[in-house]
Protein backbone atom coordinates (compact mmCIF):
# COMPACT_ATOMS: atom_id res chain seq x y z
CA UNK A 1 0.00 0.00 0.00
CA UNK A 2 1.18 3.56 -1.21
CA UNK A 3 0.03 4.88 2.35
CA UNK A 4 0.77 8.74 3.82
CA UNK A 5 2.30 8.68 6.75
CA UNK A 6 2.08 11.64 8.93
CA UNK A 7 4.26 11.21 12.68
CA UNK A 8 3.26 7.55 12.84
CA UNK A 9 -0.40 7.77 11.42
CA UNK A 10 -1.18 6.18 7.97
CA UNK A 11 -3.85 7.78 5.96
CA UNK A 12 -4.94 6.52 2.15
CA UNK A 13 -5.81 9.56 0.66
CA UNK A 14 -3.52 12.14 0.19
CA UNK A 15 -5.34 15.10 -0.23
CA UNK A 16 -6.46 17.31 3.08
CA UNK A 17 -9.06 19.69 2.40
CA UNK A 18 -9.97 22.98 4.03
CA UNK A 19 -13.30 24.08 5.27
CA UNK A 20 -12.76 27.50 4.69
CA UNK A 21 -14.95 29.33 2.49
CA UNK A 22 -17.54 26.90 2.45
CA UNK A 23 -21.21 27.76 1.30
CA UNK A 24 -22.97 25.33 3.42
CA UNK A 25 -22.52 22.47 5.65
CA UNK A 26 -24.52 20.55 3.26
CA UNK A 27 -22.14 21.07 0.55
CA UNK A 28 -19.26 20.44 2.76
CA UNK A 29 -20.33 17.12 3.77
CA UNK A 30 -21.05 16.13 0.40
CA UNK A 31 -16.92 17.81 -0.99
CA UNK A 32 -15.47 15.90 1.75
CA UNK A 33 -16.98 12.74 0.31
CA UNK A 34 -16.74 13.27 -2.78
CA UNK A 35 -12.78 14.21 -2.23
CA UNK A 36 -11.91 11.30 -0.49
CA UNK A 37 -10.20 12.91 2.32
CA UNK A 38 -9.25 11.52 5.44
CA UNK A 39 -7.54 15.32 7.33
CA UNK A 40 -9.83 18.16 7.50
CA UNK A 41 -8.69 21.51 8.99
CA UNK A 42 -11.34 23.88 11.05
CA UNK A 43 -10.24 26.92 13.38
CA UNK A 44 -10.94 28.48 16.55
CA UNK A 45 -13.12 32.03 16.46
CA UNK A 46 -14.83 34.11 19.13
CA UNK A 47 -18.24 32.28 20.22
CA UNK A 48 -20.54 35.17 19.05
CA UNK A 49 -19.12 34.93 15.69
CA UNK A 50 -20.33 31.52 14.77
CA UNK A 51 -22.45 28.59 15.86
CA UNK A 52 -20.46 25.74 16.14
CA UNK A 53 -22.23 22.64 17.36
CA UNK A 54 -23.78 21.49 13.52
CA UNK A 55 -20.33 21.96 11.78
CA UNK A 56 -18.54 19.99 14.93
CA UNK A 57 -21.45 17.14 14.24
CA UNK A 58 -21.07 16.97 10.46
CA UNK A 59 -17.46 16.56 10.62
CA UNK A 60 -17.72 13.66 13.34
CA UNK A 61 -20.33 12.09 10.82
CA UNK A 62 -17.71 12.19 8.41
CA UNK A 63 -15.38 10.36 10.13
CA UNK A 64 -12.07 12.65 9.85
CA UNK A 65 -9.21 13.27 11.47
CA UNK A 66 -9.66 17.13 12.38
CA UNK A 67 -6.67 19.77 11.90
CA UNK A 68 -6.99 22.88 13.90
CA UNK A 69 -5.21 25.52 12.13
CA UNK A 70 -3.85 29.15 13.71
CA UNK A 71 -4.95 31.30 10.99
CA UNK A 72 -4.47 34.99 11.49
CA UNK A 73 -2.15 34.91 14.18
CA UNK A 74 0.80 36.92 13.29
CA UNK A 75 3.36 36.33 16.33
CA UNK A 76 4.72 33.48 17.77
CA UNK A 77 3.02 34.34 20.75
CA UNK A 78 -0.51 34.32 19.04
CA UNK A 79 0.12 30.86 17.43
CA UNK A 80 1.42 29.38 20.54
CA UNK A 81 -1.61 30.11 22.60
CA UNK A 82 -3.54 29.71 19.82
CA UNK A 83 -2.50 25.83 19.07
CA UNK A 84 -2.97 25.79 23.07
CA UNK A 85 -6.70 26.24 22.68
CA UNK A 86 -6.75 24.17 19.78
CA UNK A 87 -5.85 21.29 21.90
CA UNK A 88 -8.03 21.44 24.43
CA UNK A 89 -11.14 22.24 22.27
CA UNK A 90 -10.43 19.87 19.77
CA UNK A 91 -8.46 17.31 21.95
CA UNK A 92 -5.75 16.95 19.46
CA UNK A 93 -2.37 17.85 19.49
CA UNK A 94 -1.89 17.92 15.82
CA UNK A 95 -1.43 21.85 14.77
CA UNK A 96 -1.42 23.16 11.48
CA UNK A 97 0.66 25.97 12.37
CA UNK A 98 0.04 29.69 10.35
CA UNK A 99 1.93 32.58 11.34
CA UNK A 100 1.03 35.19 8.90
CA UNK A 101 3.38 38.15 7.77
CA UNK A 102 0.42 40.68 6.62
CA UNK A 103 -3.19 40.64 5.43
CA UNK A 104 -2.53 41.44 2.23
CA UNK A 105 -0.24 38.67 0.77
CA UNK A 106 -1.11 36.01 4.05
CA UNK A 107 2.85 35.04 2.95
CA UNK A 108 4.32 32.98 6.27
CA UNK A 109 6.69 34.93 8.26
CA UNK A 110 9.23 32.83 8.39
CA UNK A 111 11.03 34.32 11.90
CA UNK A 112 8.01 33.78 14.05
CA UNK A 113 6.96 30.63 12.11
CA UNK A 114 10.19 28.77 13.09
CA UNK A 115 10.08 30.72 16.94
CA UNK A 116 6.44 28.97 17.07
CA UNK A 117 6.98 25.61 15.37
CA UNK A 118 10.39 24.89 18.13
CA UNK A 119 7.60 26.17 20.94
CA UNK A 120 4.92 23.93 20.24
CA UNK A 121 7.40 20.57 19.41
CA UNK A 122 8.78 21.38 23.16
CA UNK A 123 5.61 21.10 24.08
CA UNK A 124 4.39 17.97 22.56
CA UNK A 125 2.41 19.22 19.64
CA UNK A 126 2.34 17.36 16.11
CA UNK A 127 3.67 20.26 14.20
CA UNK A 128 2.44 20.66 10.25
CA UNK A 129 3.76 24.12 9.66
CA UNK A 130 2.15 26.34 6.41
CA UNK A 131 5.59 27.78 5.02
CA UNK A 132 6.79 29.74 2.14
CA UNK A 133 8.18 27.50 -0.57
CA UNK A 134 12.16 28.02 0.17
CA UNK A 135 14.00 25.02 0.51
CA UNK A 136 16.22 26.30 3.40
CA UNK A 137 13.09 27.73 6.02
CA UNK A 138 11.46 24.05 4.87
CA UNK A 139 14.72 22.81 6.23
CA UNK A 140 15.03 24.24 9.36
CA UNK A 141 11.05 23.65 10.63
CA UNK A 142 11.68 19.99 9.61
CA UNK A 143 14.83 20.19 11.99
CA UNK A 144 13.43 21.28 14.97
CA UNK A 145 10.97 18.80 14.84
CA UNK A 146 8.16 19.34 12.75
CA UNK A 147 5.89 16.35 11.87
CA UNK A 148 5.64 17.59 7.87
CA UNK A 149 6.22 20.88 6.28
CA UNK A 150 3.40 22.53 4.24
CA UNK A 151 5.05 24.89 1.66
CA UNK A 152 2.74 27.19 -0.13
CA UNK A 153 2.40 26.40 -4.12
CA UNK A 154 1.60 30.92 -4.18
CA UNK A 155 -0.71 33.15 -2.11
CA UNK A 156 -3.74 31.67 -0.12
CA UNK A 157 -7.19 31.44 -2.06
CA UNK A 158 -5.30 33.08 -5.29
CA UNK A 159 -5.72 29.61 -6.98
CA UNK A 160 -2.40 31.20 -8.88
CA UNK A 161 -0.88 27.79 -8.84
CA UNK A 162 2.82 26.27 -8.20
CA UNK A 163 4.56 29.71 -8.85
CA UNK A 164 8.18 28.39 -8.21
CA UNK A 165 7.94 24.38 -9.26
CA UNK A 166 11.59 23.80 -9.04
CA UNK A 167 11.99 25.07 -5.26
CA UNK A 168 8.88 22.58 -4.14
CA UNK A 169 11.13 20.17 -5.80
CA UNK A 170 14.52 21.59 -4.16
CA UNK A 171 12.15 21.26 -0.55
CA UNK A 172 11.09 17.68 -1.58
CA UNK A 173 14.75 16.64 -1.62
CA UNK A 174 16.02 18.84 1.05
CA UNK A 175 13.58 16.89 3.97
CA UNK A 176 12.40 13.79 5.02
CA UNK A 177 9.58 14.61 6.60
CA UNK A 178 6.49 14.56 4.41
CA UNK A 179 5.76 17.80 2.21
CA UNK A 180 2.55 18.93 1.74
CA UNK A 181 1.99 21.83 -1.04
CA UNK A 182 -0.68 23.99 1.18
CA UNK A 183 -2.07 26.90 -0.77
CA UNK A 184 -2.85 28.24 -4.36
CA UNK A 185 -4.14 25.31 -5.86
CA UNK A 186 -6.48 26.51 -8.53
CA UNK A 187 -7.63 23.24 -10.45
CA UNK A 188 -7.24 19.39 -10.97
CA UNK A 189 -3.87 20.34 -12.69
CA UNK A 190 -2.34 22.28 -10.51
CA UNK A 191 -2.40 19.13 -7.57
CA UNK A 192 -1.37 16.81 -10.18
CA UNK A 193 1.76 18.77 -10.55
CA UNK A 194 2.64 19.26 -7.04
CA UNK A 195 2.58 15.29 -6.59
CA UNK A 196 4.36 15.25 -10.17
CA UNK A 197 7.05 17.36 -8.20
CA UNK A 198 7.14 14.41 -4.91
CA UNK A 199 4.86 16.64 -3.04
CA UNK A 200 3.58 13.20 0.07
CA UNK A 201 0.08 15.29 -0.23
CA UNK A 202 -1.79 18.59 -1.08
CA UNK A 203 -4.29 20.70 1.14
CA UNK A 204 -6.30 22.67 -0.16
CA UNK A 205 -9.92 24.36 0.32
CA UNK A 206 -11.29 27.50 -1.79
CA UNK A 207 -10.38 25.76 -4.81
CA UNK A 208 -13.22 23.10 -3.75
CA UNK A 209 -15.07 25.32 -0.90
CA UNK A 210 -15.45 28.35 -4.05
CA UNK A 211 -15.69 25.96 -7.20
CA UNK A 212 -18.91 26.81 -9.26
CA UNK A 213 -20.20 22.99 -8.36
CA UNK A 214 -17.73 22.15 -4.92
CA UNK A 215 -18.73 18.07 -4.78
CA UNK A 216 -17.69 17.50 -8.53
CA UNK A 217 -14.31 19.60 -8.18
CA UNK A 218 -13.83 17.68 -4.73
CA UNK A 219 -13.85 14.55 -6.75
CA UNK A 220 -11.71 16.14 -9.25
CA UNK A 221 -9.63 17.01 -6.69
CA UNK A 222 -9.24 13.51 -5.53
CA UNK A 223 -8.68 12.22 -9.06
CA UNK A 224 -5.86 14.12 -9.77
CA UNK A 225 -3.88 13.92 -6.41
CA UNK A 226 -4.02 10.03 -7.53
CA UNK A 227 -2.89 10.71 -10.65
CA UNK A 228 0.09 12.68 -10.02
CA UNK A 229 0.65 10.55 -7.06
CA UNK A 230 1.11 7.68 -9.89
CA UNK A 231 2.91 9.79 -12.13
CA UNK A 232 5.56 10.77 -9.92
CA UNK A 233 5.88 6.70 -8.77
CA UNK A 234 5.94 5.65 -12.12
CA UNK A 235 8.23 8.37 -13.38
CA UNK A 236 8.46 10.69 -16.37
CA UNK A 237 10.12 10.32 -19.76
CA UNK A 238 13.15 13.50 -19.62
CA UNK A 239 12.29 15.97 -21.87
CA UNK A 240 14.06 16.13 -25.45
CA UNK A 241 14.30 18.92 -27.79
CA UNK A 242 13.77 16.84 -30.38
CA UNK A 243 11.04 14.55 -31.11
CA UNK A 244 12.16 10.79 -31.15
CA UNK A 245 9.64 8.19 -32.69
CA UNK A 246 7.89 5.63 -30.96
CA UNK A 247 7.06 3.52 -34.30
CA UNK A 248 10.50 1.50 -35.08
CA UNK A 249 12.25 2.71 -38.25
CA UNK A 250 13.22 -0.81 -39.19
CA UNK A 251 10.86 -2.74 -41.79
CA UNK A 252 9.72 0.77 -42.87
CA UNK A 253 9.10 0.04 -46.37
CA UNK A 254 9.96 2.41 -49.82
CA UNK A 255 6.74 3.42 -51.24
CA UNK B 1 -17.22 43.53 38.83
CA UNK B 2 -16.17 44.30 34.82
CA UNK B 3 -14.17 42.38 33.33
CA UNK B 4 -13.65 41.65 28.81
CA UNK B 5 -15.10 39.08 27.30
CA UNK B 6 -14.12 38.45 23.73
CA UNK B 7 -13.20 42.22 22.94
CA UNK B 8 -16.44 43.91 24.34
CA UNK B 9 -16.43 45.03 28.30
CA UNK B 10 -19.35 42.64 30.50
CA UNK B 11 -20.44 43.15 34.08
CA UNK B 12 -20.94 39.42 36.21
CA UNK B 13 -21.35 38.76 39.43
CA UNK B 14 -18.94 38.71 42.34
CA UNK B 15 -17.29 35.32 42.89
CA UNK B 16 -18.55 33.92 39.24
CA UNK B 17 -16.26 31.42 37.90
CA UNK B 18 -14.85 30.98 34.48
CA UNK B 19 -17.28 27.90 33.99
CA UNK B 20 -20.36 30.08 35.13
CA UNK B 21 -19.41 32.67 32.22
CA UNK B 22 -18.97 29.73 29.60
CA UNK B 23 -22.38 28.57 30.51
CA UNK B 24 -23.63 32.07 30.30
CA UNK B 25 -22.36 32.26 26.72
CA UNK B 26 -22.94 29.21 24.75
CA UNK B 27 -25.52 26.51 25.18
CA UNK B 28 -22.59 24.45 23.10
CA UNK B 29 -19.51 23.61 25.58
CA UNK B 30 -18.18 21.41 24.24
CA UNK B 31 -15.01 21.92 22.07
CA UNK B 32 -15.09 25.50 23.34
CA UNK B 33 -12.04 27.06 24.85
CA UNK B 34 -11.09 29.39 27.25
CA UNK B 35 -8.32 32.15 27.25
CA UNK B 36 -7.74 34.02 30.39
CA UNK B 37 -4.84 36.87 30.54
CA UNK B 38 -3.72 35.22 27.91
CA UNK B 39 -3.17 31.39 29.29
CA UNK B 40 -5.19 29.02 28.54
CA UNK B 41 -7.79 27.75 31.00
CA UNK B 42 -8.17 23.96 30.93
CA UNK B 43 -11.43 22.71 30.88
CA UNK B 44 -11.19 20.47 34.39
CA UNK B 45 -10.27 23.97 35.82
CA UNK B 46 -13.18 26.12 34.84
CA UNK B 47 -15.30 25.72 37.66
CA UNK B 48 -12.39 26.28 39.74
CA UNK B 49 -11.34 29.78 38.49
CA UNK B 50 -12.59 32.73 39.67
CA UNK B 51 -13.04 35.83 37.67
CA UNK B 52 -11.31 38.93 39.04
CA UNK B 53 -12.12 42.66 38.06
CA UNK B 54 -10.43 43.59 34.79
CA UNK B 55 -10.04 39.85 33.53
CA UNK B 56 -9.62 39.58 29.90
CA UNK B 57 -11.39 36.31 28.49
CA UNK B 58 -11.85 35.16 25.23
CA UNK B 59 -14.49 32.14 25.22
CA UNK B 60 -13.77 30.21 21.52
CA UNK B 61 -15.53 27.95 19.59
CA UNK B 62 -14.91 25.87 16.33
CA UNK B 63 -15.37 27.42 12.72
CA UNK B 64 -14.71 26.04 9.23
CA UNK B 65 -11.42 27.63 7.99
CA UNK B 66 -7.85 26.60 6.97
Amino acid sequence: MDQLIIAGEKFESRLLLGTGGVPSLEVLEKAIAGSGTQIVTVALRRVEASTSGPLIEVLERCNVRLLPNTAGCMTAREAVLTAKLAREAFETSWVKLEVIGDEQTLLPDPVELLDAAEQLVADGFTVLPYTNDDPITARRLADVGCAAVMPLGSPIGSGLGIRNPHNIALIRESVTVPVVLDAGIGTASDAALAMELGCDAVLLATAVTRARDPELMSAAMRDAVSAGRLAYRAGRIPRRWHARASTQLAGLPEL
Amino acid sequence: MKINVNGSGADVAEGWSVGDLVRARTGEQRRVAVARNGEVVPRGEWEGTPLAEGDLVEVLTPVAGG
